[in-house]
């Protein structure tokens, strides 16, 4: 029985090798433009991971904390669960940095009496806490300690990272349905078109007492191989595209290969379900 | 084996085709339906193969009820049930054993099983020499024969014919109507729907239910009330 349907599907591609290759390229296209938006969504990621990793939470100390109360702070905050790492960094090396990233006012640093750069805590904070709710909790924690001077945290600049994140996941999402709808509507009428050509068969294949199983199982396969190979004519043209741009314009980052999986089998099975729906509406028609 | 018991079907553009028909044909019974065209001969047939429910009464075909029918059940009952038409319904891109075979096929046959049962069904209707032939390469009795061969090709309780002899000269109607007999002797009913009244009178000796404008108007064995489902 399998065996037949594969066959038969087989046939079907034989038979109109123009419709089953238009199909799958219409697909292919539609995918690709998702493809593409992968790739922009990945890299956007990628660099606002990239960003992300350097939101930290700064804590000014004041100059009178001894050493005590400055092993007491570091080991508490180190035990939030929010908590990555904190590093300290003392006031000479808070100096020492200054005159290094601000080169041009190393005169003014080295003619100071007295360093007037307070000493600081790091904290670095686990990837899944970089969001603005949990580094106001963990900045706010750490104000209370009254041998802390003042704590920065760039609220805006997490706020902004933080939507970002959150639009390009909202637009890759609406892109996604409507491309898939896109696949599914070409797929659809497609496999229609294919029950159209085959009327005749179908309509002997209830006379002599077929099951409705099996006279589906060849159109759902045609489907999902239209949609497979639909999802692997994205992947390269995808690659291609990313070959061009990658070096030439900006240096990009290929899709993970899961992503690059999911991708062509999402053709497979959108190829499957615009089959299955399609039949539902039009092998009815030939009782 | 066949009962249908005060049925009624109604068109919603056409309105009523059949109005309280009621028959029993009983296993191994050969029965005519006569009647013009529209009386509703077809839609008997296509009640009894299960093509649409009736919109009322009820339809028994050997055990399945069409008030019980589920559509999953319906290729069942059609392996059961043979059917030949005026049009033949052959698939014209493939020869006479292609249309046998694939009909064993597409109701799951193994393949090994498959030739013999094709070749043994075209010598049963006279045809084992133009099994390579394609339904346009045959004369149209040929061609009913191979719609025959198919109709038989699950061993059918009952064969309904709609018209078969309609499209044939009259040699290849009598070579036809003689294998339909042969396939009556053999111990499948039939049901053929038929307009002519010539054939009806030369085999009298076979029941005849006449139709008019969608209600029984005479049955030569009246069995509408009697019970018996086999």
């Amino acid at each position: 029985m399998a065996n037949h349907s594969l066959r038969e599907a087989v046939v079907a591609y034989r038979r109109a090798p123009g419709l089953g290759l238009l199909s799958a390229t219409s697909i292919g296209l539609s995918l690709f433009v998702l493809g593409t938006f992968g790739i922009v969504t990945y890299n956007v990621d990628v660099t606002l991971r990239a960003i992300e990793r350097r939101v930290e939470v700064v804590a000014y100390l004041r100059d009178d904390i001894t050493a005590a109360q400055l092993e007491v702070l570091q080991s508490d905050v180190r035990s939030y669960p929010e908590v990555e790492g904190v590093v300290h960094v003392s006031k000479f090396e808070a100096m020492r940095n200054a005159m290094q990233q601000l080169n041009e006012f190393r005169d003014v640093f080295t003619d100071l009496e007295m360093n007037p750069l307070p000493a600081s805590i790091e904290v670095r904070l686990k990837p899944d806490f970089r969001n603005p709710q949990s580094v106001e909790h963990v900045a706010q924690l750490i104000d209370l300690y009254p041998f802390v001077e003042d704590v920065r945290y760039g609220r805006e600049w997490v706020n902004k990272i933080y939507q970002l994140r959150r639009l390009g996941g909202a637009i890759a999402a609406i892109l996604g349905v409507a491309f898939a709808v896109v696949a599914i509507l070409i797929i659809g009428t497609t496999v229609r078109m294919a029950v159209l050509a085959r009327r005749e068969e179908i309509a002997v294949m209830r006379l002599v007492g077929a099951t409705d199983g099996f006279i589906r199982r060849p159109f759902l396969l045609e489907g999902f191989f239209t949609g497979l190979a639909g999802g692997f004519l994205a992947l390269l043209l995808t690659y291609a595209a990313y070959q061009v741009v990658d070096g030439s314009l900006i240096d990009l980052e290929w899709l993970p290969t899961i992503w690059a999986a999911a991708g062509t089998l999402a053709g497979g099975l959108i190829g499957l379900f615009a089959s299955a729906y399609a039949l539902r509406r039009h092998l009815m028609t030939y009782a | 084996m066949i009962k249908l018991v005060n049925v009624y079907k109604e068109y919603p553009r056409s309105g009523l085709a059949l109005k309280n028909v009621s028959f029993h044909l009983r296993k191994g019974e050969f029965a005519f339906i006569t009647g013009p065209s529209g009386s509703g001969k077809t839609t008997i047939l296509r009640l009894v193969h299960m093509a649409e429910p009736p919109s009322d009464g009820e339809v028994r075909v050997s055990g399945h009820s069409s008030k019980r029918m589920k559509r999953r059940d319906v290729p069942k009952l059609r392996r059961r049930v043979g059917i030949v038409f005026q049009d033949f319904r052959l698939l014209r891109d493939r020869t006479a054993a292609e249309n046998l075979a694939f009909a064993l096929e597409v109701t799951g046959t193994r393949t090994s099983e498959i030739k013999g049962k094709v070749q043994r069904l075209l010598a049963q209707v006279g045809l084992a020499s133009k099994s390579g032939s394609f339904p346009d390469e045959l004369s149209g009795g040929e061609q009913q024969r191979v719609a025959m061969a198919r109709a038989l090709i699950h061993e059918p309780v009952v064969l309904l014919a709609d018209e078969p002899m309609g499209n044939l000269d009259e040699r290849a109607a009598r070579g036809i109507f003689d294998l339909t007999r042969d396939i009556n002797a053999s111990g499948t009913a039939v049901l053929m729907a038929t307009h002519d009244l010539e054939l009806v009178r030369r085999y009298s000796q076979y029941r005849v239910i006449e139709l008019s404008e969608g209600a029984i108007v005479y049955d030569s064995v009246d069995s509408g009330e009697s019970d018996g489902e086999s």
